[in-house]
C-alpha cells in the first residue's frame, strides 16, 4: 500500500467517531428517538387525519376479529383442559374458573392479542410503508406539500394504540367463553356460577394493568411497523426486510415490556 | 423537432442554481452545477444513468439537501426555507416521478382529490369534481376516473401522475424520466402531453431524460450532465455538434445502434 492510499484510509477513518459500525448503531438509536419525538409533536398538531384514523382502526381492529376470535376461543379451551389434571390431583377442579380467568386476564389475552397484532398488523404496516417508500409514494406526498408522517405514521400508530386494548378485551371475552365450554362439559358448571367465580377471582388492578399494558403494546407495534417501513431500504428486498423485522422487533419488545410490566404490577400488588 | 417558443421570458429566472454540490458517502454526484430555468421554458437535462440528474430535481423540490451551493426557486432559496414556507413553495412546483408514484390504495379520482382536499379547503365538492374532470380530460383519461392504479398501463399511469401534479396549478413542472419504459408510440403521446402542458398551463419545466427523441420533441434548451457538471448547453444541434466522444456515444446509442 502506497503513501497516498494510507492517507486516504486515515482520512476515511477520521470521518467516524468510533468506527463505522458503532457510529451506525448510535445513528440508528438517534433516528428511533427522533421518530418518537416527531410522533409526539405531530399527534397534537393539525391537520388531524380523522378519516384515515378511522380507516386504519377498521383495518387493525375489525379485520383482526376472525383470527382473534378463533385463537382466543381455542386458547380458552386448551388452557382449561391442560390445567385440569394438575388441579384434580388436589381435588381442586372447582377452582378452574378462577385459575383460568386470572391467567387469561393477566397474561394470556394481552400477550396473545399483541402477538397476533404484531404478526398481522405490524407486518402489514411495515410492508405497506416500505412499498410506498420504494415506489416513491412517500416522496410524492412530500412534494405535494402533504405531511407523509402525519398521514401515514400518526394515523397508524393511533389506530394500533387504540385498537389493541379493544381487541384484548374481546380476546378475554372469547377465551372465557372457550374456557366455559370446556368447564361446562367436564364439571357441569352453570354459566352463572362460572361467571361469578371468574369475577370474584379478578381484581380491578388485573383489568386496569392489562388495559394499560396493551395500550403500550399497541403503540409499540404501530411505531415499530411504521419506523421499519418508513425507513426501509430501496428495492423489493427492503420491503420484505421491513415486514419481517417489524414482526420480529415488535414481538421482542412486547415480551420485554411484558416482563417489565409484570415487575411493576407486582410492586403495586405488594402495596 | 420543437419550434422556437416565443413565450419564454429570458428576463425572469424561475430556477437559479449556482455551485451546487452533492455527494453520497465518498461518491460526489454533482460537482458544482450552475443552471438557470427561464419562465415558460422547457429545459431538458440529459445524461447517463447515475450521473445525478434525478438528484438535481430532488434538490430543487427540497427532497434532498445540497452539500454546497445555492438553489433558488421562484425567488426563494430552497434549503433555507422553514417547513411551512417549503410547503407553500412546493404547491407551485409539480413533480412527475419516474414510476408515477400513484397512491396504490386509492382510485384515480382519489389520487387527484388527495392534494385538493388538503390544499384547496374552501373548494366545494362540486368544484373539486369539475377540476378533476377537467384535468383528467386534459390528459385524455377521463374514462379511467374510477380505476385503481394497478389497472392502468404504464403510459396511463404516467398521464395520471402528470394530472395529479397539474391539479394544484403549478408554475414549474419537474419531470423525472417521463418516457422511461414506454413503447415508442406512448413516448410520442407523453412528449405531446408535456408540450401541451407547457402551452395550456403556462408552465416552465425541467425534463430529466436520456431519451433523445423526447429531448428533441419537448426541449427549448438542453444541458448535458457529464461527470457531475454541465458540459454542454444550448439547442439540440449545439449540444451534439461536438467531437467529444462521450457526447457522440450518447447520440449514437439513441439514433445509430
Amino acid at each position: 500500500m502506497g503513501l497516498k492510499d494510507n492517507k486516504v484510509d486515515t482520512e476515511r477513518k477520521r470521518r467516524y467517531f468510533v468506527s463505522r459500525r458503532v457510529d451506525r448503531i448510535f445513528l440508528e438509536l438517534y433516528k428511533v428517538y427522533a421518530f418518537h419525538v416527531r410522533f409526539f409533536k405531530e399527534v397534537f398538531v393539525p391537520p388531524y387525519e380523522l378519516k384515515e384514523v378511522v380507516r386504519q382502526c377498521y383495518e387493525v381492529g375489525v379485520r383482526s376479529l376472525p383470527l382473534i376470535s378463533l385463537t382466543g376461543f381455542i386458547i380458552g379451551i386448551v388452557f382449561t383442559n391442560q390445567s385440569r389434571p394438575s388441579l384434580s390431583e388436589f381435588g381442586a377442579t372447582s377452582w378452574l374458573p378462577s385459575l383460568v380467568s386470572i391467567a387469561i386476564v393477566r397474561a394470556l389475552a394481552p400477550l396473545v392479542t399483541a402477538i397476533i397484532a404484531a404478526g398481522r398488523v405490524g407486518s402489514a404496516i411495515g410492508a405497506e410503508l416500505g412499498s410506498m417508500r420504494v415506489t416513491e409514494q412517500i416522496d410524492a406526498m412530500e412534494v405535494s406539500a402533504t405531511n407523509p408522517f402525519n398521514f401515514l405514521v400518526v394515523t397508524r400508530v393511533l389506530a394500533t394504540t387504540l385498537m389493541v386494548p379493544a381487541l384484548m378485551i374481546y380476546t378475554v371475552f372469547v377465551s372465557l367463553m372457550g374456557a366455559y365450554l370446556n368447564v361446562n362439559q367436564n364439571e357441569l358448571t352453570s354459566f352463572t356460577t362460572y361467571m361469578t367465580q371468574v369475577f370474584e377471582a379478578i381484581t380491578f388492578l388485573d383489568i386496569f394493568s392489562s388495559i394499560i399494558k396493551t395500550f403500550i403494546f399497541g403503540f409499540t407495534i404501530g411505531m415499530v411497523g411504521c419506523y421499519k417501513g418508513y425507513y426501509s431500504s430501496k428495492g423489493t428486498e427492503g420491503v420484505g426486510k421491513a415486514a419481517n423485522s417489524s414482526v420480529v422487533t415488535a414481538m421482542f419488545l412486547v415480551f420485554i415490556e411484558e416482563l417489565l410490566s409484570l415487575q411493576i404490577i407486582n410492586l403495586f400488588r405488594a402495596m | 423537432m420543437k419550434k422556437i417558443n416565443p413565450n419564454i421570458n429570458y428576463e425572469n429566472k424561475v430556477i437559479e442554481i449556482k455551485g451546487l454540490k452533492k455527494a453520497f458517502d465518498d461518491f460526489e454526484v454533482l460537482k458544482g452545477v450552475d443552471l438557470n430555468l427561464y419562465q415558460g421554458e422547457n429545459l431538458v437535462v440529459l445524461g447517463r444513468s447515475g450521473t445525478g440528474k434525478s438528484v438535481l430535481i430532488k434538490i430543487i423540490s427540497g427532497l434532498l439537501d445540497p452539500d454546497e451551493g445555492m438553489v433558488r426557486v421562484l425567488g426563494q432559496e430552497v434549503n433555507k426555507l422553514k417547513p411551512k414556507q417549503l410547503d407553500q413553495l412546493r404547491l407551485k412546483v409539480g413533480f412527475s416521478f419516474q414510476n408515477s408514484a400513484l397512491y396504490d390504495s386509492m382510485t384515480v379520482y382519489e389520487n387527484l382529490e388527495f392534494p385538493l382536499i388538503r390544499h384547496a379547503k374552501d373548494m366545494s365538492k362540486g368544484e373539486r369534481d369539475r377540476r378533476i374532470h377537467f384535468i383528467l380530460d386534459g390528459v385524455g383519461l377521463l374514462q379511467a376516473i374510477n380505476q385503481m392504479p394497478s389497472e392502468l398501463s404504464g403510459g396511463q399511469r404516467k398521464r395520471i401522475g402528470i394530472a395529479r401534479t397539474l391539479i394544484l396549478k403549478p408554475e414549474i413542472m419537474l419531470y423525472d424520466e417521463p418516457t422511461a419504459g414506454l413503447d415508442p408510440i406512448t413516448c410520442i403521446e407523453i412528449n405531446a402531453l408535456i408540450n401541451d402542458v407547457q402551452e395550456r398551463f403556462n408552465t416552465s419545466a425541467i425534463i430529466i431524460t436520456h431519451d433523445l427523441t423526447c429531448a428533441r420533441s419537448v426541449g427549448d434548451r438542453m444541458v448535458m450532465l457529464l461527470e457531475g457538471q454541465f458540459q454542454r448547453q444550448g439547442t439540440f444541434e449545439e449540444v451534439f455538434n461536438t467531437d467529444d466522444e462521450r457526447v457522440k456515444m450518447f447520440y449514437d446509442y439513441n439514433f445509430v445502434y
